[in-house]
């Protein structure tokens, strides 16, 4: 899976203003910021070790812990609430296996609860990695998650 | 008070993934009337005498912040469109990025001209990240098409975080930094981006920019309220027949929205403005929707009869403390105490001095918290404190009660 090395990534980001991206094309080769990279990352861009984990730590999109293939987060904000998101929060733990936070024993889903994802109008919803699932019912699940290996 | 359609003009009519569906509805035209009839001090006045205020929820003056921005000394100078709607219950930019990119292109090549920036960024927030290809299409058509002489405009996105819509947070994010906010002053328009004089302008702010600069200042000025010029785009979410995004001419009622476009039924209590915004009971309904009242970054959501009104502030509590930045105490240490209070009325085990402490906090953190997301937090606290007190009474603990 990892197609790039991380001396190939830290080459292709040399300013500090890059970081952040960097960070996040790390988290999308390997699932997660490897906690031996970061002294690296600050080797390479002249940055204090305590400012590349600062920024790998501070973001929901990255994870300072090894994540599943598929990263499913379900909103759980007040619209979604409002059109009952634990009934598929629920079904979820179901299929899967796994409560929030956890990962699937093959690695292929982890399960998160999320702030508003700006698809309220359309609640419940959920994204896997890039992609909105909306006007989520119970009977959706199991096909929805059949699409990811 | 009418729907009114100036900065949702577009959707629905044009193709977003096709630049001549846009020139067929008079685009661009805007930014060549910019750059042929007007100096850049005169597109100022005329964003000035407009009345625009920002869409993003602060309601700042917008033409004053790109006069502040083109005044400050220097020649490096950023344009920032912030993509980066993270307000529970808000997605009109979503709504507005999918169906017409173009506009706020052109919206942001006239800003560019005006503040007299090379540079314009486009911050999107990740959980958008399937609107990233429709936005650079539009970029790259706009580019090839001669609109974007002397302006480069970047989308820089996101890593998920709810204080990077804040302005200062949001910069310090393209800085590739931490998401946290910057202590004011400087204010962005004079040490912004790097340090270098920064307009930062929500979507929605920026879409209006090619209607009032084709139709002239006086246009609309003659729309809205004293002080709440042209329409706001409203996203109405939570129990309504008809949930969606909305365009109304600043002013009216919040009936209007709630009852006759959204549909609702049997309304307890309306958040206007997100978790972020006040809550109004029922018997306010007839709220007019503008800055002077309430209005926030439009977002809309019902609650029925049906439901808690203790448990709702819980969760929007919850949500405040999650996406605290932590850099200034009154917030992160202010949500995580309120949490604890509210925990208790949740459970029926309140107590008078409770009450009191949570209104002290409130109060503390309105007055010393860093930047809006502190200061805004315990809105929901405050308000529904007044409008329900005796559900608050109702869960102070039996054995407190004499």
């Amino acid at each position: 899976m990892a197609d790039k090395s991380l001396p190939q990534l830290l080459a292709s980001y040399r300013e500090r203003k890059h970081l952040l991206a960097l960070l996040k094309e790390i988290q999308e080769v390997y699932g997660y910021l490897p906690g031996e990279f970061i002294p690296e990352i600050a080797r390479s861009l002249g940055l204090p070790v305590a400012e590349v984990y600062g920024v790998g730590t501070f973001y929901s999109f990255l994870s300072a812990r090894l994540q599943g293939r598929n990263v499913i987060r379900v909103c759980k904000s007040a619209p979604c609430w409002l059109k009952n998101c634990e009934l598929i929060v629920e079904t979820l733990k179901r299929e899967l296996g796994i409560g929030p936070g956890e990962t699937t024993r093959d690695g292929r889903f982890s399960l998160q609860l999320t702030n508003c994802i700006g698809a309220c109008d359309q609640a419940p919803a959920m994204m896997i990695n890039d992609t909105t699932y909306v006007d989520l019912t119970p009977e959706k699940i199991p096909e929805i998650l059949g699409g990811y290996k | 008070m009418p729907e009114k359609r100036i900065v949702l003009k577009n959707c629905g009519v044009i193709d977003p993934r096709d630049i001549n569906t846009y020139l067929g509805q008079d685009g661009f035209k805007a930014l060549a009337k910019a750059r042929t009839e007007l100096t850049p001090e005169q597109v100022i006045a005329e964003i000035k005498g407009s009345g625009l205020r920002g869409r993003g929820g602060a309601g700042f003056p917008a033409g004053l912040k790109w006069e502040l921005a083109r005044n400050a000394p220097g020649t490096e100078k950023y344009v920032i469109c912030n993509a980066d709607e993270g307000e529970v219950g808000t997605f009109k930019d979503r709504y507005i990025l999918g169906r017409d990119p173009f506009s706020l292109i052109e919206a942001m090549a006239i800003a560019g001209y005006a503040i007299g920036s090379q540079t314009g960024y486009i911050y999107l927030r990740a959980e958008y990240y399937y609107l990233l290809n429709l936005l650079q299409n539009a970029i790259a058509q706009a580019q090839e098409g001669g609109f974007l002489k002397g302006l480069v405009i970047e989308i820089c996105e996101g890593a998920g975080f709810y204080v990077c819509g804040e302005e200062t947070a949001l910069m310090d994010s393209i800085e590739g930094r931490r998401g946290e906010v910057r202590f004011r002053p400087p204010f962005p328009p004079t040490q912004g981006l790097w340090g270098k004089p920064t307009i930062i302008n929500n979507v929605e702010t920026l879409i209006n920019i090619p209607q009032i600069i084709l139709n002239g200042a006086e246009w609309f000025n003659h729309i809205g309220t004293e002080r709440s010029k042209g329409t706001k785009v409203f996203s109405i979410s939570g129990d309504v027949e008809r949930p969606g995004v909305y365009e109304l001419v600043m002013g009216s009622p919040l009936r209007e929205l709630v009852e006759e476009l959204a549909l609702a039924r049997d309304v307890k209590l309306v958040q206007v403005g997100g978790a972020a915004g006040r809550v109004l009971p029922y018997q306010e309904i007839d709220t007019p929707l503008a800055f002077e009242t309430v209005l926030g970054a439009g977002a809309v959501i019902v609650f029925n009869e049906s439901r808690d009104v203790i448990d709702i502030v819980f969760r929007t509590m919850e949500f405040f403390a999650e996406e605290c930045c932590g850099k200034c105490t009154p917030c992160r240490l202010g949500t995580e105490a309120m949490i604890e209070i509210l925990a208790k009325f949740v459970q029926g085990s309140g107590s008078k001095e409770d009450l009191t402490v949570l209104e002290d906090t409130a109060r503390m953190m309105q007055l010393t918290s860093l930047c809006g997301l502190g200061q805004t937090a315990p809105n929901a606290v405050v308000d529904t404190l007044q409008y329900f007190p005796d559900l608050y009474q109702a869960r102070i603990s039996k054995s407190e009660v004499p």
